[in-house]
């Protein structure tokens, strides 16, 4: 699979290739929306703040990139701040609009969650994943696999439907989200041993988008 | 739930992994890829290096061993000493690290860590605060690896560090590290009392209890140990089992179903 990263200053992103570098695959890190459309996958990480993301991706001219390669059905992953950025937008960044690719927000965790558990914010750790449909790529890892987060926010999507998996910190949280050839994750599958390898063989592999969803 | 992380923590030096006692008499103990692909198999949680001869002219040297264990390692890893900048910082998260330990530099310049969060985040950002009793109950920071003490309070440093906009706090115990005595269970409980961010307990580690009493009653969320772990006196597994008796959650990385090996 012609495999595509998007670098567009947001982070940790050559560890991203590290882990497909583990599991076989070779991938292009680039900001140059020609190399972008022609991939056959792309893959959108991010670390950091929502609003800069996404300026960032707009002077670049590269969500439309992100669009286009999402309607035309090619596989689309994307990793942490590059799941929140598919939303609508979030409490991050006041009045800045999200890619809008799937409909929702994104929260910030609160330090009390709703049943009175105090956790840290950012969550940084491994936490485990409650599979929500039996037709995921997360399949591979299974119910209760421990995976890597980083984050202070988290997407509340309008279509529960969306939603693949989820892990608690103080609250439910979405972990993981996909639709069709969309799929995203919260956590850092590049960081999470080899659990998170067994998941990049699955989403490298094109049995698993050529599934209905 | 979040799981407790258990981080080993090893000093290198010139691109290898160093020991000594005190920084004395230190001995190559190998090449640090090797024994992050050793720590990852055993099940650490995370790595922390910490580059002990950090000066101006072998910045290069750090660069370059963080880009081999990032290459190498699916797993967080931490990398500290001498970070001193900005620019420092970018040159290390370019090359691959997960994160930066910021220490001294952190007290000497109010606005550093506000600055990198911005430029970074927070999730980039785990500030080293070595603390020691101050004679009087409290804590103060120390500098100096513990042999300087300052006037500035170690709780309310942790909670202007958190408010900076710190992802973690790496609490050192410098009154306890290398007795093996346990961890300093008061100044753990003040300091993770006093800020919302994730605290990493580190100094005193002897025993395997010694990691769950650190969570269990002094609300670290993360344990840091070195010697304990490099004289092979206790294994990740070992610790993670004592963490899990107290009924707290810890990762076993070869299961999926959470049981314990």
């Amino acid at each position: 699979m012609h495999v595509a990263i998007v670098d567009y200053g947001a982070g940790n992103v050559a560890s991203v290739r590290s882990a497909l570098a583990h599991v076989g695959v070779g991938a292009v890190l680039t900001d140059d929306p020609a190399q972008l459309a022609a991939a056959e996958m792309l893959i959108f990480p991010g670390q950091g703040h929502f609003g800069q993301a996404m300026a960032r991706l707009r002077q670049r001219g590269l969500d439309a990139v992100l669009h286009r390669h999402v309607a035309s059905g090619r596989p689309f992953v994307g990793i942490c701040l590059g799941l929140q950025l598919l939303f609508e937008g979030s409490d991050e960044a006041p009045g800045v609009a999200g890619l809008g690719l799937l409909g929702g927000h994104c929260r910030r965790f609160q330090p009390e969650g709703p049943g009175g558990a105090r956790v840290k914010v950012p969550q940084i750790g491994w936490n485990q994943l409650h599979l929500c449909r039996p037709d995921s790529p997360l399949q591979v890892v299974g119910e209760g696999a421990s995976m890597y987060f980083v984050h202070s926010y988290h997407a509340v999507p309008s279509d529960p439907r969306d939603v693949i998996a989820t892990a608690d910190h103080g609250l439910d949280f979405v972990a993981a989200v996909q639709r069709e050839n969309l799929f995203a994750a919260q956590f850092h599958p590049e960081k999470s041993g080899a659990a998170g390898l067994q998941l990049w063989s699955a989403l490298v592999d094109r049995v698993w988008w050529g599934r209905p969803c | 739930m979040l799981s407790h992380r258990v981080i080993p923590c090893r000093d290198v030096q010139g691109g290898r992994v160093v020991k000594g006692v005190r920084f004395q008499d230190l001995r190559d103990e190998g090449d640090p890829v090797e024994l992050a692909a050793r720590y990852d198999q055993e099940g650490a949680d995370e790595l922390c290096f910490l580059d002990i001869g950090a000066s101006a002219d072998n910045r290069g040297t750090l660069v370059e061993l963080v880009q081999r264990v990032s290459r190498a390692l699916c797993i967080p890893f931490t990398v500290g000493g001498g970070v001193r900048s900005l620019d420092d910082m970018r040159a290390l998260l370019e090359a691959g690290a997960d994160k930066v330990s910021v220490g001294t530099a952190a007290l000497r310049d109010n606005g550093l860590i506000a600055a990198a969060a911005r430029e970074f985040g927070s999730q980039f950002l785990v500030v080293s605060l070595d603390a020691a009793p101050d004679g009087e109950g409290r804590w103060c920071v120390t500098t100096h690896g513990g042999r300087q003490r300052t006037d500035v309070d170690a709780v309310e440093f942790a909670r202007r560090m958190s408010d900076a906009g710190a992802g973690e706090l790496l609490l050192n115990d410098m009154d306890r590290d290398g007795t093996g005595d346990g961890f300093g269970l008061d100044l753990l409980r003040a300091v993770s009392s006093a800020v919302p961010i994730a605290v990493i307990a580190s100094g005193g580690a002897g025993k395997a209890e010694d990691f769950a009493r650190a969570i269990a009653e002094g609300g670290a969320d993360a344990v840091l140990a070195a010697s304990v772990f490099h004289r092979r006196q206790l294994t990740i597994t070992d610790v993670k089992q004592a963490i899990a008796a107290h009924g707290l959650p810890v990762r076993w990385p070869h299961s999926t179903t959470g049981a314990a090996p």
